[in-house]
């Protein structure tokens, strides 16, 4: 158990230090910026105290917001994948999720990536809407959504199959 | 009461998520329209710190080229101060308005709307907000935040930053905004349609507000066109300088800044 824990801590400062130190700075295309960060929400442990999760994730999108100057934007869309990744998890991993068994490690590729896209694609919508925060640039919202999503996802299941311990 | 505290602990969950999401979309809103959260910025003392960490070693990487920028300021500035003939007394100094001190980009950004850059001077070397800040080839924005080692600066390439320039042939000033499009192009507004524009006429800053001198290059003339009302242009102009690889910078303090404020005080 304290492993565990110890895991999510040090998970919590590595991803922040590798967000704010090298995947902002990549600029792809000159604006697309993977968000490796949503590891630590993602494969955050499912057996957990829900209060625990919502706020340290709360915390991470605070800490980068402070970082890169953007006030709440990364808060907020953290915050909110948080609360509703349980309905996710459901809808993804379907009866094994129910019986709060599920190990993301030993989980379908297939699974994993529709659970990752899903809360991918809703956290960078929040984020790029709170980030241009004008209604009539929905295009420009919708766009940078779709293409930091796809970068964002290919990142993210990069480092999850590189760091998973796989029982072969 | 009682059964408003049932609700609170049986939906603890969802009261928590509403509290937090409101918390950070408040902050999102208060960094949108005023610059008010002192704590939370970039010039906080252990963020900027890790972000020293970093850029002293990103900072090898550019030697060569942060060498040979400086290398053409100075022989710029030799070829200057021979060909100009010494008529001012040596203590003029005294008499300088404005001094200018160096300092390091620890971050910056410019894919975000609102985008600023972290220096590593702060309080301790005597910097203030509302300082400007350039390189040697132009105009890169003001500080805003200052903390007792850092500062921040709101970068041109931001939609609160508003600069006041003029075009350097015709004189004609307005302000310098950016629509978020590209890193390199920032829109001159307000400029009467009766004004003959040519691409490629350089801007410059005018020297009204007490931040910039006047005769700052900021750039050339990229396009221009009509605005919804067809009386004022919109002015595309290109940088001179390449906002995404600043290092070296130069903060302009204005000795008269306290004089000058307390002028424009009394006015309102």
């Amino acid at each position: 158990m304290n492993n565990i824990i110890f895991l999510n801590i040090m998970r919590f400062f590595g991803l922040l230090l590798l967000q704010v130190l090298i995947c902002n700075n990549i600029n792809f295309m000159g604006y697309i910026n993977p968000h490796v960060y949503l590891l630590f929400i993602l494969l955050y442990p499912t057996s957990n105290n829900r209060l625990t999760f919502i706020f340290s994730s709360f915390l991470l999108g605070l800490i980068i917001d402070v970082f890169l100057d953007s006030g709440g934007t990364h808060a907020a869309a953290s915050v909110l994948i948080a609360y509703i990744r349980p309905l996710f998890l459901k809808f993804s991993f379907g009866a094994a999720y129910e019986y709060q068994t599920i190990k993301f490690s030993n989980t379908d590729f297939s699974q994993r990536f529709i659970y990752f896209l899903f809360l991918i694609i809703i956290h960078h919508f929040i984020l790029f809407s709170l980030v241009v925060f004008n209604k009539n640039e929905m295009l420009l919202i919708i766009k940078q959504t779709l293409y930091s999503s796809i970068f964002s996802l290919i990142i993210c299941l990069l480092f999850n199959s590189l760091f998973s311990k796989k029982q072969t | 009461m009682q059964q408003l505290f049932n609700f609170f602990i049986k939906n603890k969950t969802f009261v928590l998520f509403l509290l937090l999401f409101s918390i950070a979309v408040s902050l999102t809103i208060q960094s949108n329209e005023f610059h008010r959260s002192k704590l939370l910025n970039s010039s906080n003392h252990i963020i900027a710190s890790i972000y020293g960490v970093s850029s002293g070693v990103s900072q090898y990487f550019s030697l060569v080229e942060e060498n040979q920028l400086l290398l053409e300021e100075n022989s710029r500035l030799k070829s200057e101060g021979f060909n100009q003939k010494r008529n001012s007394p040596i203590d003029s100094i005294l008499e300088q308005t404005y001094s200018l001190s160096s300092a390091l980009v620890y971050k910056n950004s410019y894919t975000q709307p609102t985008n600023y850059l972290t220096l590593n001077k702060g309080l301790r070397d005597s910097v203030k907000e509302d300082y400007g800040v350039i390189t040697s080839k132009g105009i890169v924005g003001v500080i805003d935040k200052v903390s007792t080692k850092y500062s921040r600066v709101l970068s041109i390439l931001n939609t609160n930053s508003k600069i006041n320039v003029k075009l350097k042939k015709t004189k004609h000033f307005g302000t310098l905004t950016w629509d978020t499009k590209a890193a390199d192009i920032v829109q001159l507004k307000d400029i009467q349609d009766l004004v003959k524009l040519e691409i490629g006429d350089s801007v410059i800053t005018s020297g009204f507000s007490s931040i910039f001198p006047a005769n700052i290059p900021v750039g050339v003339v990229h396009s221009y066109r009509l605005n919804d009302t067809k009386d004022l242009y919109i002015i595309d102009v290109k940088l001179f300088n390449d906002m995404t690889n600043l290092e070296h910078v130069y903060i302009i303090k204005n000795r008269d800044i306290n004089e000058l404020e307390a002028l424009n005080e009394s006015d309102e």
